[in-house]
């Protein structure tokens, strides 16, 4: 076991994969010398050559198709998207020919998209979005969103072996904030699978990515101040979700909160709410609360944009109310 | 014309190492396709295919003179009007019928429809929907079997209307700045749906988009199949053996609508009538005559062999099962 972040541990992931799998390369806006914008593959580029770290130009249409095309012809292409704000230059490539080529074809095309996610960095408007709802929306695409560096070391090594599109969102408020203890094995997380991060009775909180910190601090919080038992469940892969493991923890405590960093409207938060209230109905004790960013584009001004955003106070006060109904 | 052609000692096609078998296969897939896609107008006519069904009559030399230098280990990427490269690779006359008619025993067995026909044992790699949407794929496999270390070359056709896209920018930059085996050929019918490309296009010389980037490029007459052929022979050579790309303007008409529902207002008989004068098929059946590759009743033989084999794919396509609900959920996840 090595204590390491969060942005190390997708590193160490990509590093070995590349290691056993020759198929899989990674191509990118300046992931070779410069080491991508967020330093993901420093060294890289001098480990394996410019032959598996593809510097790509300014061209994000490129580099998915290319990516697409490499994937169909038996590669495992990693791209790269340099913040996920950006993916909407390729969005046609991703929703039309990649999602829609197993479907069509039956031939597999693995592929992973990097997407340097989320808000509270002061990116402003153009570098902190959340993509998961654009893409949610898509059959024939997978998403995953971790949360520790656990997680993010077994998903994208799970992402490059599995044999349809993933999109991996990997969020950069916890790229150097969150360290953890993970494996110097091998091993995988299987895309498809929730995990209880804490164990509750009174309240099932629904989350991912940043989002399952500030959860656990409420839950923290809560049990100190008035003994709430919060159940803290981390979604991880957001397609597939893991419909089974959210409906035992709704049958278990009767309360939800589903919290997202992605703005509420249109969220897949919405979805989940929906699937809770067909499937679950009869054990609900209230009605299911929802928390996220607010439907503004992101504000760069810092205070404006910790009003905007999601935090652990918010949680609290929406889990008393919960608690409260 | 015809009196200078006498007078030449030489084929069109005596540089080119071409038997009469290769000759006569090349006038064959031209035919098949033509004969191919009138039929399939008057099925569509009769309500047996549905949607969109863009033909490719008057095309055919490109498609076919294109195709047929390429080996079995190569790629081919084109866009929606794609019966006839799909024809020129080798995709049975029947699997593309009943591709036509949705049934399950079509090319990409019924989900794909008239412009997404697809064979991987083939390399043919689609027959894409959006205009300017696979370029980037064609890349993509350049990219890998020149990673793979194989010697395969992927050709690309695209509508010249395509090049508008800022796509194709992006991926004529990055095939010449990677040296990609790759040839793209941008289909110049003169018009992207119904605007001519003298309303959509600034410059006169589409070829000249690829010299921002220092590509091998060209304008081929692409109503000659011959001259498709040699163009694409030095272009494949340079793909394979020197790894770098290279970008044809193949100069070419369609005698048809855009589409099935285009009553052409945006063009003249006159226009088309002058462009009919210089169909492929009948051009290049007449330089087959002259040199006795083919004698006349050859040809008629020929023709009536196609019909059977058209007519064939109609009844194929048209008793084929259609696909089973069952499978609607199946293959959106590998």
């Amino acid at each position: 076991m090595a204590n390491i972040t969060y942005i190390e541990a997708i590193s160490k992931g990509l590093w070995e994969e590349m290691e056993r799998d020759k198929s899989v390369f990674l191509i990118g806006e300046d992931i070779g010398p410069f080491g991508g914008a967020f330093k993901v593959t420093k060294g890289f580029i001098q480990h394996f050559g410019e032959d598996r770290v593809v510097d790509t130009v300014l061209a994000e249409t490129a580099i998915l198709g290319a990516a697409t095309g490499a994937a169909v012809v038996g590669m495992r292409p990693v791209a790269e998207i340099q913040f996920a704000d950006f993916v909407t230059t390729g969005f046609s490539q991703l929703v039309n020919n990649t999602a829609s080529i197993h479907y069509r074809w039956h031939v597999p095309c693995p592929m992973v998209v990097r997407l340097p996610s989320g808000a509270g960095i002061h990116g402003g408007p153009f570098h902190s979005r959340n993509p998961e709802a654009w893409f949610f929306h898509q059959p024939g695409l997978k998403i995953v969103a971790p949360s520790t560096p656990y997680d993010a070391k077994g998903l994208i090594k799970a992402a490059i072996r599995d044999n349809n599109p993933v999109l991996y969102l990997e969020h950069k408020r916890l790229y150097r904030h969150i360290k953890g203890e993970v494996p110097e094995t091998d091993y995988i997380v299987e895309i498809g699978k929730g995990d209880v991060k804490r164990e509750g009775r009174d309240i099932s909180v629904i989350t991912y990515g940043s989002m399952v910190h500030m959860a656990l601090e409420a839950a923290e919080i809560l049990q100190n101040e008035i003994g709430l038992s919060i159940e803290v469940l981390d979604l991880r892969s957001l397609m597939p979700l893991d419909t089974e493991l959210i409906y035992s923890s709704v049958r278990k405590t009767g309360k939800v909160l589903i919290a997202h960093e992605d703005n509420i409207t249109g969220g897949i938060g919405g979805e989940i709410s929906a699937l809770i209230n067909e499937n679950c109905f009869q054990y609900l004790d209230a009605p299911i609360k929802r928390i996220g960013a607010i439907d503004t584009p992101t504000p760069y001004s810092p205070p404006l944009e910790e009003f905007f955003l999601p935090n652990t106070k918010k949680v609290v006060v929406a889990l008393k109310e919960l608690a409260a109904f | 014309m015809k009196e200078e052609k006498k007078k030449n000692i030489q084929a069109p096609w005596a540089d080119l190492k071409l038997s009469n078998e290769k000759l006569i296969k090349i006038y064959r897939d031209m035919l098949l396709i033509r004969r191919f896609e009138e039929r399939a107008a008057q099925e569509y006519g009769k309500g047996k295919i549905g949607g969109f069904c863009h033909l490719y009559i008057g095309q055919e030399a490109t498609g076919v003179g294109a195709i047929a230098p390429l080996r079995e280990d190569d790629f081919i990427y084109t866009a929606y009007r794609d019966h006839g490269q799909a024809i020129a690779r080798g995709m049975s006359s029947k699997g593309c019928m009943a591709e036509l008619f949705g049934k399950v025993t079509g090319v990409s067995k019924g989900i794909g429809g008239s412009m997404h026909f697809y064979d991987l044992s083939k390399g043919f790699m689609g027959g894409w929907g959006i205009v300017g949407g696979h370029p980037p794929l064609a890349a993509g496999s350049a990219f890998a079997t020149k990673y793979q270390g194989r010697d395969s070359v992927t050709i690309c056709f695209m509508g010249e209307a395509s090049t508008n896209q800022g796509v194709f920018h992006e991926i004529l930059n990055m095939a010449m700045l990677w040296k990609l085996p790759i040839i793209f050929i941008c289909e110049n019918n003169g018009y992207g749906m119904g605007t001519a490309i003298s309303r959509a296009m600034a410059g006169e010389h589409l070829f000249e988009k690829a010299a921002g980037y220092e590509m091998a490029r060209g304008a081929v007459n692409g109503m000659d199949v011959i001259e498709m052929y040699r163009e694409m022979s030095v272009a494949i050579e340079r793909a394979r053996k020197e790894s770098l790309p290279t970008f044809l303007e193949a100069r070419t008409y369609r005698f048809r609508g855009h589409s099935m529902s285009d009553p052409g207002q945006y063009r003249t008989k006159d226009e088309i009538d002058e462009y009919k004068k210089r169909d492929p098929i009948e051009t290049f059946g007449s330089d087959l005559k002259q040199w006795n590759i083919l004698s006349e009743s050859a040809i008629e033989k020929l023709e009536e062999e196609i019909k059977a084999e058209v007519q064939e794919a109609v009844e194929f396509a048209d008793a084929s099962p259609q696909p089973s609900i069952d499978v609607l959920y199946d293959n959106v996840y590998a």
